[in-house]
């Protein structure tokens, strides 16, 4: 069991691209979720982000077709979740996972005819000088662009929810949208913004999965992924850079306990496998006691909205 | 009104009865896959046999019908709904079927049930699995000469026997070329996330691993490989197009021979529940084309092929000695017997892991 300094990049670097997709997607669910709506069709939206960018990106060899592919058809399966909860007010939580359910179906119908396809990987920044420099180049100049753009997300998303006026509007309506209502700010449309967001950015995520990750399409290759990413935003107790911060710790765990195992560390991989979901409650439980208000949940969340009353 | 219903009513039992006859005629073989076929590994593989046999047969069978994606503690559901169809023989292709098709065989006596890798049998339900175990020897040998770390990176879904004796058979085969070379192993507790299986297969080369080898079902191990400019193996099918410069063979399921041989049995009237345990002799495992390698090993690679092929090399020679220096060949035989390569739950000595409980 010995440790270099190299091992440790490479070891990161693994890490930050295992964080990359749960970071995109929780970004995307966190402003739905402060919008007051909660959709649990992530993995599905995921799913179908990862099969239309393969088949886009392989169909057209252009990896930013590819991209902006899974980002239509990640809002496109949001906007029917829309249709059903903000337009006829249906039960949110049913909706989702209906939406995960049709959006597995949907995607294995389209990555049917692309499996056994491969694609070169999305390229890595290469910046000549900085991406050479031991030890760190490679981790903070070599990344694929899915990772800088992840992170410029967050910083935009928290920036805005923050700091805007809009940001500003779309919270209050997350916590109360009958009083958002009465000054008249259009709930339905602020919410119908957000969840195509969310949906753009799960599509993201699992597009990242099929063009960059892993650059082939397999049938349920997200694997849960965009479950792990609703749990983040819990996590993160609606706050972007904790989601940063959980996004690292969860692709950080799930790494180590592969990593452990090639360094013969002698902890049992059943139990580093469970320590993401052990994690997570251990952060609930101490949110939970440090936040005498209860969760921060927004106070709207899963409520559905009719105009009239 | 009743003249009407019973006009109904025979009119339905005509259709019963030309039913029953069409279907005699025509024998009907369903599928049933853990996985989606579009795994491009194990259920395709099944998959593949299955398109093989119905060309093989032609007009004479309909095997259309297969369920892919069927999780293991919903398949009773699966298999009755089949028995239940007019399927004349239905074939279930994971371990984890194995209980409930005890089940629904014991409900249909007239349907005949073929189950893969399990080994409870009853008059209407036979056992088939392949000695996968048999090409990871020859992976082994290749790996042994091909390495220059000395450090073979091994990913793998479950601690279950088929693993256990891949493992241990991919060891023996090590050993008799490279004593000195060691394999790694990374548990990822699952058959199918390419991104898990990837991230393994990082951590195994960044800890220095220059051949990488596989037992879960997607590509992205041995593209990391190829990514990395190292060496692999490819799993279940054929995977050179992922990989054309560090495949160095594939340990693939050849399933296609034994559905044909079987459902014709059913055409003869002659199947009987049995249990099927072919390897490389039998081709129902067979090593994709050797490649990325110098004439020299791919040579050996060949003769111990067909030496396996021949039974003159046996795999589990005895002594085979386990992690404790034991022998756990039972006193004066040749060879492991096939219970203990079936059921194997311990290692061979010279890996350095422990099997997780």
């Amino acid at each position: 069991m010995t440790f270099d300094a190299q091992q440790v990049q490479d070891v990161l670097i693994i890490v930050v691209t295992a964080a990359t997709p749960l970071l995109i997607a929780a970004v995307g669910e966190l402003v739905v979720e402060r919008s007051g709506v909660l959709n649990l069709g992530v993995e599905g939206m995921m799913i179908i982000g990862a099969a239309t960018g393969f088949a886009a990106g392989y169909s057209t060899d252009s990896t930013l077709v590819g991209v902006a592919a899974g980002v239509i058809s990640g809002a496109i399966l949001a906007a029917i979740f829309a249709f059903l909860t903000l337009g006829l007010a249906a039960n949110q939580v049913a909706s989702g996972l209906a939406l995960t359910i049709l959006g597995r179906g949907v995607a294995n119908l389209i990555g049917a005819s692309f499996v056994g396809l491969k694609r070169t990987p999305a390229p890595h920044l290469h910046i000549p000088g900085l991406s050479d420099i031991p030890l760190i180049g490679k981790l903070i100049f070599g990344e694929d662009f899915f990772v800088y753009f992840g992170l410029l997300l967050t910083g935009a998303v928290a920036y805005w929810l923050m700091r805007t006026r809009s940001g500003l509007t779309l919270r209050a309506i997350g916590d109360n949208h009958a009083s958002g209502h009465s000054l008249g700010v259009p709930v339905r449309r602020i919410r119908l913004l957000a969840v195509l967001f969310g949906g753009g950015c799960a599509g993201l995520a699992g597009s990242y999965l099929s063009l960059a990750y892993t650059p082939f399409w397999s049938p349920d290759m997200t694997a849960g992924r965009g479950w792990i990413a609703l749990a983040l935003v819990v996590f993160a107790s609606w706050k972007p850079w904790r989601a940063l911060a959980g996004a690292l710790l969860f692709g950080g765990v799930t790494v180590l306990q592969l990593v452990f195992q090639t360094w013969g560390v002698p902890i049992p991989p059943q139990f580093l496998a469970s320590l993401p979901y052990l994690t997570t409650i251990a952060v609930l439980v101490v949110l939970s006691i440090r936040d005498i208000r209860g969760a921060a949940a927004p106070a709207s969340l899963g409520i559905p909205f009719i105009p009239d009353r | 009104m009743r003249k009407f219903m019973t006009a109904a009513a025979a009119a339905a039992l005509t259709l019963a009865f030309a039913g029953a006859a069409e279907a005699a005629a025509k024998v009907k073989a369903c599928w049933v896959y853990v996985g989606p076929v579009g795994d491009f590994g194990y259920s395709y593989q099944h998959d593949q046999g299955r398109l093989y046999a119905a060309k093989q047969l032609g007009d004479k069978v309909d095997a259309t019908t297969y369920l892919e994606n069927v999780p293991e503690s919903d398949s009773e559901r699966a298999f009755e709904q089949l028995a239940r169809s007019g399927c004349n023989i239905i074939f279930g292709t994971s371990f984890g079927f194995m209980d409930p098709m005890v089940k629904v065989a014991k409900k249909f006596p007239n349907v005949k049930f073929e189950h893969a890798t399990g080994y409870k049998r009853a008059p209407n339900l036979a056992t088939y699995a392949a000695r996968f175990y048999e090409g990871r020897y020859v992976m082994g040998q290749i790996a042994g000469k091909m390495t220059k770390t000395n450090t073979i990176g091994y990913i793998v879904s479950f601690p279950i026997p088929e693993v256990i004796s891949g493992i241990n058979a991919f060891e023996q085969g090590l050993k008799t070329t490279n004593p000195n070379a060691k394999i790694k192993i990374v548990w990822v507790s699952t058959w199918m996330d390419p991104g898990k299986e990837a991230d393994a297969a990082k951590a195994l080369l960044a800890g220095g691993a220059d051949i990488l080898t596989q037992h879960t079902d997607s590509t992205a191990p041995l593209q990391e490989a190829e990514k990395a400019g190292k060496l692999g193996f490819g799993q279940s099918s054929d995977m050179i197009k992922f990989a054309p410069k560090a495949q160095l063979t594939a340990n693939t399921d050849n399933w296609g021979p034994y559905y044909t041989q079987r459902l014709q049995a059913v055409i003869d009237g002659t199947w009987k529940s049995q249990d099927t345990w072919d390897g490389i002799g039998k081709g129902m495992v067979a090593l994709a084309p050797f490649t990325n390698m110098p004439d020299d090993v791919k040579a050996m690679a060949e003769k111990t092929t067909a030496d396996i092929a021949s039974g003159k090399l046996q795999i589990f020679a005895c002594p085979v000695l386990d992690q404790a220096g034991k022998d756990q060949c039972k006193s004066g035989a040749k060879t492991l017997e096939d219970g203990q390569i079936l059921g194997m739950n311990w290692y061979v000595q010279g890996i350095d892991d422990k099997i997780p409980q």
